[in-house]
């Protein structure tokens, strides 16, 4: 019969329009500025540049070796390798950017910074609240703007923050390991006497 | 400068005086749907000539969002195209990854690991779901049913972003699939939450097709809408559910076998008479039978890598050779060609797009049809704009 | 709690209009409010006129004050119904609909309620867009042409007990009249604009309201045969007292159930309310016939058109529902005008409700809709109501006339699509 059709969907909606009243599922929306829904730990928005340490300039474990800058997709990173060296946390002496900037409005969130970087210095911020009334240089974010500790990194993505020390940890015991193997190696040549065998690298 | 002096004091005229040579036109109007049109899916438009409100001709302009994605990918790392994958249908950004992942990996000899052929199939059926769910929604709002459809399919999406968003960081430029696997493995909890998922999705749809299946008036302005032939679709390359509306049936899910289809249980539903109801039923048949692989593929998700150990992010140079890399991607067959000379870039890349290849047919369908009914035949296309126009 | 202390209002209100007493002159005071605060206004305001202008005086000034409050309450009423109509637009689609603006500079947000406020203001501010090849004399006219006569409509309209601001005697007659003259409103929108969807837009929307306003009268004849009068209060009057247990409205008859869904149908379609929105599809048409208006022009015709809804919704009320009677004699005790915008808000609510869950149709779908199916149903009804006078009242009566409701409309319904033979589709899978 004709309207059969139509009383079953406004049978519907009503069943929709009075459950909405008691029924969480049928009222999904968030008021977003007063409450928030969780964020995923794996959520991305933009990259931001990680430091060991308090000082954000002594600890970043950016090397300068323009990795991210080549592989960038819409190529929204500019670096600027420095002319000096400082130590890196396995005190070795390296570069470090003189300028590191990232046009986030240009940046697509692709994560492909974070994956091709080898030295896990680069790595995915939470923050997405970012606009601004300056439409020239108000997300054009600088070294220091990008800059935040390992700490943060921990807050935002707990797991792959682990992950991301136990290798440099990794790494820093394979060099400690090698220099302690290349101190000894020195050692026996000037004055070959029995040592215990070095202990295995980790 | 005010609109009088601009048009130097005189009355502007819209409307061109007529001349002897547009005597064809006579009593013809011409009206241009879009680029700013509110049911054009974007910035497309239409050129059309009416007589009365029947359409007489029509041409498709599209090209307002041409990104130039092929070129770009050209001078670009393999795995720098990825994340412009995900731009093309940004409805589907899994599917595109997985389509060009298979033609590099076809490129490079690299073999998927299980558990991640696994993780594919799920997040592209996830996929599927939420398209087609918005694309009922779509179709109803281009029928002018205020949105009410339409929010109930995106109460469902979000449920499927939010999974996307646990899995790959972003809700719709997802990013997800490399060369040789995909780039991270399911967080904890992942699988049972998309298990429930699936457990309440055949509720929505029940909900669905109560609020419009049997619905007079859905029925009076889709069935014999926008009729396509069979033989006209297959002539055209028309693929994907606008295909199986017209009664071929072609999945690629079934022809190529790809990934690991051919473990799952799934029918093919196919149309009789090509209009727009049978793409709309279609495409909701299509979603239970998603549910189905879902449901299989969720329960025996082996242990195991998720990327295949040969394969290579930095520094990846695929042997000379070409490739063609296709699945069924929601809207159809999505396929990426690649040219490699060897280098870090591809020497040629193609995109095969369905909703454009299905777009072309798109003036066919809609002769001698009513204008109301030319906005319902493009949302049965189910076209997006960034794939359209790449 | 206040719940509790309603119903024990309820309770003594109702005991007190079955045993008269002090409620009894409360409430008819109560009933009547609006009407003696009328006569006090006008009394007042004349007598500040020498003596020989008073009969002149009383005259304009009762005018002005009942135009007046006209506007006032049914603008009012407009503004609330924008925000509810867009709340329960979004509890059916599981959203709050807006719940934002309040009072400026504060936190106080009541419930979106400020919600017409901000628009109005927003309209008002507006830069008003002519466009450089519109008829400029007729843009500028047709969204005033659009509002006067649904004003006027509201004149024969009976919100209460002795609240009719004009009651004539042809009075439902006036009402089709006044309301026949939107259309040329409409016309001068679509035409004037120079624009091809205003031009598609009003044409849609001429053809679709003269069409729906022949179903639309002829839904309302058979209250005039049974209530013998043209004038709406006579109209009400007749739908006095109980039938049975149920009120005496038109509505409870198989004859009366019918016209008041053809009506409400054609009610639908005249006030362009989905889904019969075709003249400003918005999906096809971007706005229909007012696309090139903006600002305060725009908002005229949202005005119009929701006032509009609410008259005919009104004339549905006075025609089928028993105009401002309420339902049962024990809850008489409540104000005539209340019981109307009840009735009101209910049908209002009806109309959103119809938004929210359908599609729109197709202009010849509509077409064949109004001439192949509600014509001659409405035709039928107007034999219905002659076999329900005739016979004498009985079972039979009853069976009769809703045979003679139901199978027309059956028979009818298969005929509509005619030889495309729309039907809900069986699906085959391959393999």
């Amino acid at each position: 019969m004709l309207g059969k059709g139509i009383i079953k969907g406004l049978a519907e909606t009503a069943r929709n329009f009075f459950g909405s009243f008691v029924s969480e599922r049928r009222l999904t929306t968030v008021p977003y500025p007063d409450a928030r829904q969780p964020l995923a730990e794996n959520t991305r928005q933009f990259p931001f540049l990680v430091y060991d340490g308090d000082d954000w300039e002594q600890g970043l474990r950016c090397v300068a070796c323009q990795i991210c800058e080549k592989e960038c997709p819409p190529q929204c990173i500019y670096i600027v390798k420095s002319k000096d060296k400082k130590p890196d946390y396995k005190g070795q002496m390296q570069f470090y950017p003189a300028v590191f900037d990232i046009d986030l409005a240009v940046c697509m969130s692709c994560q492909i910074c974070v994956e091709v970087c080898p030295f896990e210095s680069i790595k995915m911020d939470t923050e997405f609240e970012l606009s601004t009334a300056d439409r020239f240089g108000g997300l054009l974010f600088h070294k220091k703007q990008l800059a935040k500790p390992n700490a943060h990194y921990h807050r935002i993505h707990p797991t792959d923050a682990a992950a991301s020390d136990a290798v440099l940890a990794a790494e820093k015991a394979k060099q400690e390991a090698k220099a302690r193997a290349a101190a000894e190696a020195k050692a026996k040549a000037a004055a070959p006497a029995p040592v215990a065998p070095p202990p295995s690298a980790s | 400068m005010s609109i009088a002096a601009a048009t130097n004091g005189k009355r502007h005229r819209l409307v061109p005086p007529p001349s002897p040579a547009d005597g064809a036109l006579g009593e013809l109007l011409e009206i241009s749907m879009g680029p700013q049109h509110p049911s054009t899916h974007g910035v497309f438009r239409m050129n059309l000539v009416l007589d009365g409100e029947r359409v007489v001709k029509l041409k498709p302009v599209f090209g307002y969002l041409h990104r130039n994605h092929e070129k770009i990918a050209e001078s670009m790392s393999y795995l720098g195209s990825m994340p412009y994958t995900d731009r093309l249908d940004y409805f589907c950004s899994l599917t595109n990854n997985w389509a060009y992942a298979l033609a590099v990996e076809k490129l490079a000899g690299l073999q998927v690991p299980e558990r991640a052929e696994y993780i594919r199939v799920i997040t592209a059926e996830l996929t599927r779901l939420q398209n087609h769910a918005c694309l009922g929604g779509f179709l109803l709002q281009d029928m002018g049913a205020s949105g009410t459809p339409l929010m109930y399919a995106f109460r469902e999406r979000e449920k499927i972003l939010d999974l996307f968003e646990a899995l790959t960081g972003a809700r719709m430029m997802c990013n997800y699939m490399r060369f040789g696997g995909c780039r991270c493995d399911l967080p904890p909890g992942w699988r049972e939450q998309a298990q429930r998922l699936v457990a309440e999705f055949p509720a929505f749809l029940d909900e669905f097709e109560a609020l419009l299946n049997e619905n007079e008036i859905l029925m009076a302005r889709t069935q014999g809408v926008g009729v396509l032939p069979a033989s006209l679709a297959v002539n055209a390359s028309i693929s994907g559910p606008m295909l199986r509306a017209s009664g071929v049936n072609y999945d690629i899910r079934k022809v190529d076998r790809y990934g690991i289809y051919d473990r799952f249980d799934f029918q093919v539903p196919l149309g009789e008479h090509g209009d727009v109801y049978d793409r709309y039923m279609v495409r909701i048949l299509e979603m239970r039978e998603s549910l189905k692989i879902l449901r299989a593929a969720l329960a025996d998700l082996p242990e195991g890598p998720i990327m295949d150990p040969k394969a290579r992010l930095r520094g990846f140079r695929p042997k000379p050779g070409e490739a063609y890399g296709r699945i069924e991607a929601p809207k159809g067959e999505l396929g990426f060609y690649l040219i490699s000379e060897g280098g870090p870039h591809p020497y040629r890349y193609r995109v095969r797009p369905p909703s454009f290849i299905n777009l072309t047919i798109l003036e066919d369908m809609c002769l001698g049809q009513l204008v109301a009914d030319v906005v319902i035949i493009l949302g049965s296309v189910d076209i997006v704009l960034g794939e359209v126009d790449r | 709690m206040f719940p509790r202390r309603l119903s024990v209002f309820i309770l003594r209100q109702t005991l007190a209009a079955y045993f008269g007493g002090l409620g009894f002159y409360m409430t008819d005071a109560l009933d009547q409010i609006f009407v003696t605060t009328k006569q006090f206004l006008v009394a007042f305001l004349a007598g500040l006129f020498p003596p020989a202008w008073q009969p002149l005086a009383t005259l304009l000034i009762s005018a002005v004050v009942m135009v007046a409050a006209i506007i006032g309450v049914f603008a009012t009423l407009f503004a609330i119904t924008t925000v509810l109509e867009r709340k329960g637009l979004g509890r059916m689609q599981n959203r709050h609909g807006p719940n934002r603006v309040g009072i400026p500079f504060t936190q106080i947000r009541l419930a979106g309620f400020g919600q017409p406020a901000a628009d109005g203001i927003k309209a008002l501010i507006k830069e008003d867009v002519v466009p450089v090849a519109a008829d400029k004399v007729v843009h500028f006219l047709a969204p005033v042409v659009m509002v006067v006569p649904v004003i006027l409509a509201y004149a024969v309209l009976p919100v209460g007990r002795n609240m009719v601001a004009l009651d004539l005697d042809a009075g439902v007659l006036f009402f089709f009249a006044v309301g026949g003259a939107v259309e040329l409103a409409v016309f001068m929108a679509g035409w004037s604009s120079r624009n091809k969807y205003a031009l598609l837009g009003a044409m849609r929307a001429i053809a679709q309201m003269i069409s729906y306003e022949i179903p639309l009268i002829l839904a309302a004849v058979p209250v005039i045969m049974i209530a013998r009068s043209l004038s709406t209060t006579g109209i009400i009057a007749a739908q006095a007292g109980q039938a049975g247990f149920l009120p005496a409205w038109f509505v409870f008859t198989p004859w009366g159930f019918a016209g008041f869904v053809l009506f409400m149908i054609a009610a639908t379609a005249e006030s362009n309310r989905s889904p019969f929105d075709l003249p400003e599809g918005e999906s096809e048409l971007v706005a229909g016939y007012f696309t090139e208006y903006s600002g305060f022009k725009f908002a005229l015709f949202f005005l119009a058109e929701y006032l509009g809804l609410f008259v005919i919704s009104g004339l549905a009320i006075t025609l089928f529902l028993g105009g401002w009677h309420a339902p049962f004699p024990w809850l008489a005790w409540l104000p005539s005008w209340f019981w109307f915008f009840v009735k009101l808000l209910g049908l209002i609510f009806v109309f959103i409700w119809l938004r929210g869950t359908l599609p729109r149709l197709r202009l010849d779908q509509l077409m064949n809709f109004a001439w192949k199916f509600l014509l001659p149903l409405t035709l039928i009804n107007l034999l219905t109501v002659a076999v329900w006078h005739y016979l004498s009242a009985s079972g039979w009566r009853w069976a009769v006339c809703v045979l003679m409701v139901i199978v027309p409309y059956v028979a009818l319904g298969r005929g509509l699509w005619g030889h495309r033979r729309v039907r809900k589709r069986v699906y085959r899978y391959a393999e």
